[in-house]
């Protein structure tokens, strides 16, 4: 409501740019908040992997057993033979419970997005590809023009294209949950009362496994992510995210039309 | 506009309010359900109060899988080293026979048990998980006697809300409260895999704590005591592992 009135107000105060609403209030606190979740369980995670740099499939996974594989980087404990003549000190205590104070965050921020993204339709206009959207054709030429380090034209300034639109939606419904199923997964106490939590997935080492894997995933997102950005305009699309206005400059608007 | 600025201050001092006595009332609640942890202040606080808060809700009386016993762990990891304390040496040349577990505070019959006394009572095995905070983790069977028959030995007064039990090893002790301590595979552990537990494992005696991760499930035990609050027991976290920055609770 806000933004529309701004708008409106603005058409004849700057002659050159438009000042075009972005991003909803909601989705932008909830960008940041989940940002800044995503930053603490990044590094309490690290946090936590340093302690056991060993990955295993099925139920159990110990220092006695063989691995899935090994991250080839030094251990916060002395049990674990890495390879280097030392050992990082301890900082599992606090890492947990950052991770699962950041994890309470992140999930309820999700869950308030996830609904409203629902009920207002965010998810249905700027997320779900539009019909011709989907189409091959539309696909190849997006990708085409990421290919040739094509800047972003007005559309882009306005909505999402079509991978854009996929890659969001892969985080938030596939990436997302993924993370915390198998976040509880490893949770004895979580699983005494849902054993199929962990079952599904062949064992508590097979969830920390699919954990670790897809917090990778979620790594090259976010630096992809951050990437595209700075190549769209780093100031431009950050404000937008911030104030919730993006400013498309005219002159953008008519090289698109010819 | 001065009006709506009015009916928007008002609206939000009455949600203020409200949210303010609603968080009060969800407190009291809380505390009245046994939903606070001892470690639910500081900057974690409430991460922690929440992670235990809705694992007690979920999980009051549900059981830690068991596993058949083809699934048992060949090599069975133990963490860390045995006490290396004179006088465990001693209770450990003369085979464990003088080890005693003494049970004191809130109960009616204070008492002191041996290795053998404890055998005497039915016993317990099961076969489950034990996962380490570090991320590595074995199954392994697990024999002994319920701590709920030793706490009724002694008959634990109503007012009792947590078992704190100490190792023989000082700075090791910790404590579950009541669903923990009264739950139906919390075994005082003196097998495993068929013989007597290796001290490697916590041997001769070992509370189990299978819906928590393994350092709750704390080596060489010989006192528990039957509290109402964790004052009093080190700074008051509920174990000695919040004193060195880990959570009390280890559901998860």
């Amino acid at each position: 409501m806000a933004d529309s009135a701004w708008v409106s107000g603005l058409g004849s105060a700057a002659p050159t740019t438009t000042h075009t609403p972005r991003h909803t209030a909601l989705v932008r606190v909830t960008h940041w908040i989940t940002a800044l979740c995503f930053v603490a369980l990044l590094v309490s995670g690290v946090e936590i992997v340093i302690s056991h740099p060993r990955f295993y499939w099925g139920e159990v996974g110990n220092v006695l057993t063989p691995s899935l594989f090994d991250l080839p980087i030094p251990a916060s404990r002395p049990s674990v033979l890495t390879g280097y003549g030392f050992v990082l000190p301890d900082q599992n205590g606090w890492s947990r419970y950052l991770h699962f104070q950041a994890a309470w965050v992140a999930v309820l921020t999700g869950l308030l997005y996830a609904v409203a993204g629902l009920f207002n339709g965010h998810f249905r206009k700027n997320l779900v590809p539009e019909g011709a959207g989907l189409s091959r054709r539309e696909i190849s030429r997006v990708i085409a023009n990421h290919l040739r380090f094509k800047p972003a034209g007005e559309a882009e300034a306005r909505s999402y294209n079509v991978l854009q639109r996929l890659a969001y939606l892969s985080v938030i419904f596939v990436l997302f949950p993924l993370m915390i199923w198998t976040g509880v997964a490893m949770s004895p106490a979580f699983t005494s009362a849902f054993p199929a939590t962990v079952t599904v997935f062949g064992g508590q080492q097979s969830a920390r496994t699919i954990h670790f894997i897809v917090s990778l995933s979620l790594v090259l997102f976010v630096l992809v992510h951050i990437g595209m950005v700075c190549f769209a305009g780093f100031t431009n699309r950050t404000r937008a995210m911030i104030t919730g206005r993006a400013d498309i400059p005219e002159t953008a608007a008519h090289k698109e039309d010819a | 506009m001065t009006n709506l600025s009015r009916r928007k201050l008002f609206t939000a001092g009455l949600a203020a309010a409200g949210g303010a006595s609603g968080l009060a009332v969800a407190a009291a609640l809380a505390d009245r359900y046994g939903l606070i942890p001892p470690d639910h202040g500081g900057l974690y606080g409430p991460g922690e109060t929440l992670t235990y808060g809705t694992h007690r809700l979920l999980t009051r009386h549900s059981l830690a899988r068991e596993f058949p016993r083809s699934q048992i762990t060949k090599t069975p990891f133990a963490n860390g080293k045995p006490p290396q304390s004179e006088d465990f040496k001693l209770l450990q040349a003369g085979g464990f026979a003088d080890w005693r577990l003494t049970v004191d505070g809130m109960v009616a019959r204070p008492a002191t048990f041996s290795l053998a006394g404890l055998r005497r009572y039915p016993s317990r095995s099961q076969i489950t998980h034990l996962a380490c905070e570090e991320g590595w983790s074995f199954i392994a069977e697990w024999i002994g006697v319920p701590l709920i028959h030793v706490l009724d030995m002694v008959g634990i007064l109503p007012r009792a809300k947590y078992v704190v039990y100490f190792s023989i090893q000082r700075d090791w002790w910790d404590s579950v409260d009541m669903a923990d301590a009264l739950h139906p595979q919390t075994l005082l552990t003196y097998g495993m895999n068929g013989g007597d537990l290796p001290v490697g494992h916590g041997g001769p005696l070992r509370l189990r704590v299978p819906r928590q991760l393994g350092y709750k499930s704390v080596k060489y035990i010989t006192r528990l005591t039957v509290t109402d609050t964790m004052k009093g027991f080190g700074k008051g976290l509920g174990s000695a592992a919040p004193e060195e920055g880990y959570s009390w609770y280890a559901g998860i």
